[in-house]
């Protein structure tokens, strides 16, 4: 089966080995756990049933009890303990060393991805050379949140003041939904991002692409866009690689139009959605940290002719 | 203790006829004749709106405890079914993201400590003193400060909400969220509010676990003990270790708050993780404090509708005890997508293993029981029957949680959502149900219509499945919990339409529960002593029990006295002794410990409002210290202190006791 393209955050359809593991672990564990609920359900609705009119017997019943609340279960719990030590070994170390880093940064209510190697920055989109063991260094900017790829690996918190090293691979090429577990404000729930997995070669031209400066303005719009996003509110918080925009507080824009949505996977990135967003994202996010942005639709449009520019 | 020699199946035996006509039991229509007008005189106490402030009775105060959670069991109800109207359609408008945080973390908060913990009390105040064959509890008047501080903090919780500042960082309030980033005063209304009903709890489980130790009725040996004493009595020392650091961690967190400390501040050289292990220290032992009781219930409820003592009795009282006991080592397999070392979570997921064992024992015990008797079928034993099949499905996914990874898989998604709900209610809330179906004739005095309560049990049942059995998939399909809305295309509409329509379903099935209850309120279906021929020394009294429980304190001689041939005679062989029916004074019997060995009558107070005096003075230090009024805060906890000296100083009606040996 093929997902390449499709949007995939379901535990069921594991990419990955660590979710290849959970998925496996599932089915043993629902397996097992079907059945004890079938007998058990079965004795409790069986004795309703068919005890109505029995004789009543003594006696303690503590064979009855022995066996099958203590010795049978035991034996399935330490088999239980088994496969979660087995587990545990699978997920801690790739099967060979990672080959690159990738610095995750958990904000209200967006993700910062840094590549350390290559100076590149982006935002809520995580690629990763495809089949390859991703080294990721976990950590937040404000509160706690949780790295969530159901498809590719469990969660693992993103802790202000602590670093979390972890790892992740991608066996099949594609786009895989991420989104925050950890309960971390009132837009929590807009907290989504996607891991996209290329093959080597793509990758490599993704990484030299968002590693390289912005692209200047050509158009008299993006011209005009640019003086407006250095000069005004934008830059204060925006960092524009290779502009004096260095603000620190929101996703850095060097390469905007890359990405395929805005606001943590909020709205879909197109020019629509875009203008909305600058103008008053607050309507689209309630809560959100970016607060309206009152220009008139001439500075507007060129703000936007610029963004869009930024490939 | 010989269940051998017990006459299992014995229905309600009268002998006396003109007291069978009255439904009452031969031997207590016996007792009551010789004693009864006396004691009635003695236990008397103020009536009207006065009495209603100054009662001490453990009955009153039971009841009362019972209508309080359930009044704020109906409000997080409704909170829950707003939250399910949200999430019935994908990008839903109903409430506003702040307003749905503020939601949920209200409901926790509320079904955790204002519903479930409480309503444990309220059982074990009403029930705890009739099934040990006693007067009241230890200290009457500190149960009336309990329930007194239980209300007061309860309201106060729950004004944060019209005032718009409710907490809104989830019911365990993860620093830093709650803490520097909290933007309004929900999380010190959320921390005054916890540390201010965790006075309650204390008090009441010393209480209750007195009450257990001193005051058994002679011949009840720890072997007669019923289940649900054992259990509340595990239950109140559980409070006891578990408060403490949920406590600390308030205190810490109200002083971040408010005064800016940094406790929690990492820059401060304060901790993050140290709220989580803190919290879970208290809240993983909170889901046995919450359940244990209830399994309690369970085990009332089924020998009787058994027909047969329950089995493997000291195996059930073992499990019971273990579990309060390893439910302190477990609350690190909340923390598993911390990051935590490798040896750590191993450690824990051997440790959450084990605790699924003795709940293996106590739920084969009673499905031995079931099988070994002849089953009634009632309202009670389908919900207990109910709570068997809901806790099963909620504990084997419980066990899921010891495989690391698989933990990190779901925990914080939906998943979770599901299983805790299936423990929660389906270990608790349906346990509770039971209790109230079995019980209610003993607490008003009235018959309930079984038919209607049984097709109450069927709307509630498949409401409760259909609601939280769809968020095991929208879990597994990556659904994270505390979101208030999702878009479409997700995979996860049709579950949480079925969800929403579920739960719609449940709150019908509550309001049918409801009217069931109210029904029997207003009709005179009057219940005889014992209408379920059940086994505990409760079904000896009137029903509802005099304000003295028993006119003659019987003699337990075995674990299921009302099945027995003695225990029910001895309370017509006792009629003339005074040691037993204590009709000069206001006065309870007090025995040894471990074998229940009469040690004489003990003064028991009287009616009194200093309980409620000094709740409401602490109530207003509490809300001074909320509104920042430090000095005003300070005088009024002054008050308390004055207060409490003068409870302690006058003692009116208290008659000094000779000590007696035992």
């Amino acid at each position: 089966m093929s997902r390449i393209g499709a949007e995939d955050h379901s535990t069921f359809s594991p990419v990955g080995p660590k979710s290849d593991f959970t998925t496996t672990a599932w089915w043993i564990l629902f397996a097992v756990a079907a059945f004890v609920c079938v007998v058990v359900i079965a004795l409790a609705v069986g004795a309703v049933v068919a005890r109505r009119r029995a004789t009543v017997h003594g006696g303690e019943a503590k064979g009855i009890v022995l066996t099958f609340g203590v010795v049978i279960p035991a034996l399935v719990l330490a088999a239980t303990f088994a496969l979660s030590i087995v587990g545990i070994a699978k997920v801690a170390k790739p099967s060979r060393p990672a080959a690159i880093t990738i610095d995750v940064v958990g904000h209200q209510w967006w993700w910062e991805v840094r590549y350390p190697d290559s100076g590149a920055v982006t935002a809520n989109e995580i690629h990763v050379p495809v089949g390859t063991p991703v080294e990721l260094r976990l950590t937040s900017a404000d509160v706690i949140h949780s790295f969530w790829v159901p498809a590719v690996m469990p969660k693992l918190d993103l802790i202000p003041g602590h670093t979390n090293d972890t790892w992740l691979t991608v066996d099949d090429a594609g786009t895989y939904r991420g989104q925050c577990a950890e309960y971390c404000g009132v837009q929590h729930a807009h907290m989504a991002f996607s891991v996209v997995a290329q093959p080597e070669a793509d990758f490599r031209s993704w990484l030299q692409g968002q590693s390289s400066p912005a692209r200047t303005p050509t158009t008299a719009a993006q011209k005009k866009g640019y003086d407006v996003f250095t000069s005004g509110s934008c830059a204060t918080c925006h960092t524009v690689r290779g502009t004096p925009a260095d603000g620190q507080v929101g996703p850095d824009l060097t390469h905007l139009a890359t990405r395929a949505k805005l606001a943590a996977e909020t709205i879909p990135n197109d020019r629509g959605h875009l203008g909305g967003w600058i103008a008053n994202s607050q309507q689209i996010k309630p809560g959100n940290k970016m607060p309206p942005q009152p220009l008139s639709p001439r500075d507007l449009t060129a703000v936007i002719a610029y963004l869009e520019s930024l490939e | 203790m010989t269940t051998e020699q017990v006459e299992p199946g014995r229905d309600v035996w009268p002998r006396d006829v003109e007291a069978a006509a009255a439904g009452m039991l031969h031997e207590r229509a016996v007792a009551e004749g010789a004693v009864g007008d006396r004691l009635r005189e003695v236990w008397e106490e103020e009536p009207g709106f006065k009495g209603f402030l100054t009662t001490v009775n453990h009955k009153r105060i039971g009841r009362r405890y019972l209508v309080t959670a359930g009044f704020f069991f109906m409000l997080a109800g409704i909170q829950a079914l707003v939250m399910r109207t949200q999430l019935g359609s994908p990008n839903n408008g109903v409430v506003s993201a702040e307003t749905y945080n503020q939601l949920f973390s209200l409901h926790g908060t509320a079904m955790i400590f204002f519903f479930a913990t409480p309503m444990n009390s309220g059982f074990g105040n009403f029930f705890l003193p009739l099934m040990v064959g006693t007067r009241d509890m230890a200290f009457p008047r500190l149960n009336a400060l309990s329930y007194w501080i239980f209300l007061f903090s309860g309201l106060f919780m729950f004004a944060s909400l019209p005032l718009g500042m409710a907490p809104d960082a989830g019911w365990f309030a993860y620093v830093p969220l709650s803490d520097r980033f909290s933007s309004t005063h929900g999380l010190e209304f959320y921390a005054l509010g916890l540390l201010f009903l965790a006075v309650s709890s204390t008090v009441g489980s010393i209480n209750l676990i007195v009450t257990a130790l001193k005051m058994r009725a002679p011949g009840m040996t720890l072997a007669r003990v019923p289940v649900f004493v054992w259990a509340i009595v595990t239950q109140s020392f559980m409070l006891l270790f578990a408060l403490p650091p949920l406590d600390v961690a308030n205190v810490m967190l109200f002083m971040d708050l408010r005064f800016h400390t940094q406790f929690f501040v990492e820059s401060g050289g304060g901790d993050t993780i140290l709220w989580q292990h803190l919290f879970w220290l208290f809240g993983h032992p909170d889901v046995y404090i919450i359940v244990l009781p209830a399994m309690g219930i369970i085990s009332s409820v089924i020998p009787t509708f058994a027909r047969r003592p329950i089995a493997a009795y000291s195996f059930v009282v073992l499990a019971t005890v273990a579990t309060g006991i390893i439910s302190f080592g477990v609350w690190v397999h909340h923390m598993f997508a911390v990051g935590l070392s490798d040896v750590a979570q191993s450690f824990f997921a051997a440790a959450t293993l084990t605790i699924s064992l003795p709940a293996g024992i106590q739920m084969f015990a009673w499905l031995a029981t079931m099988w070994r008797g002849r089953v009634v079928v009632t309202t009670a034993l389908l919900y207990a029957v109910g709570f068997i099949v809901t806790f099963v499905i909620g504990g084997v996914t419980g066990v899921m949680f010891a495989v690391v990874p698989f933990d990190q898989q779901v925990t914080d998604s939906y998943f979770v959502v599901a299983h805790f709900h299936y423990v929660l209610f389906g270990g608790a809330v349906m346990p509770m149900l039971a209790g109230l179906f079995y019980w209610w004739p003993k607490m008003t005095g009235r018959s309930l219509h079984e038919k209607a309560g049984m097709w109450s049990f069927a709307v509630v049942f498949v409401g409760f499945n259909l609601t939280f059995f769809p968020m095991h998939l929208a879990g597994l399909l990556g659904m994270p919990r505390r979101i208030y809305t999702y878009d479409d295309g997700l995979g996860w509409t049709v579950w949480n339409v079925l969800s929403t329509a579920g739960s719609y379903v449940l709150g019908a099935g509550f309001l049918l529960t409801l009217g069931v209850f109210v029904e029997s309120l207003l009709r005179q279906r009057w219940a005889p002593d014992d209408p379920w021929g059940g086994n505990t020394l409760e079904w000896a009294t009137a029903s509802p029990p005099e304000d003295y429980n028993f006119p003659v304190v019987p003699t337990v001689h075995s674990l299921n006295p009302l099945w027995d041939e003695q225990s029910l005679p001895s309370m017509v062989e006792h009629r003339h002794d005074g040691v037993r029916t204590m009709t000069d004074k206001h006065e309870a019997l007090r025995t040894s410990e471990l074998d229940a060995r009469v040690e004489g009558p003990m003064a028991m107070p009287s009616d009194t409002p200093v309980p409620l005096w000094l709740a409401l003075a602490l109530t207003l230090s509490v809300v001074f210290l909320m509104a920042g009024w430090y000095v005003a805060s300070a005088v009024a906890f002054g008050l308390v202190a004055a207060i409490a000296a003068y409870w302690m100083w006058d003692r009116p009606d208290v008659e000094e006791i000779e000590e007696e040996a035992g």
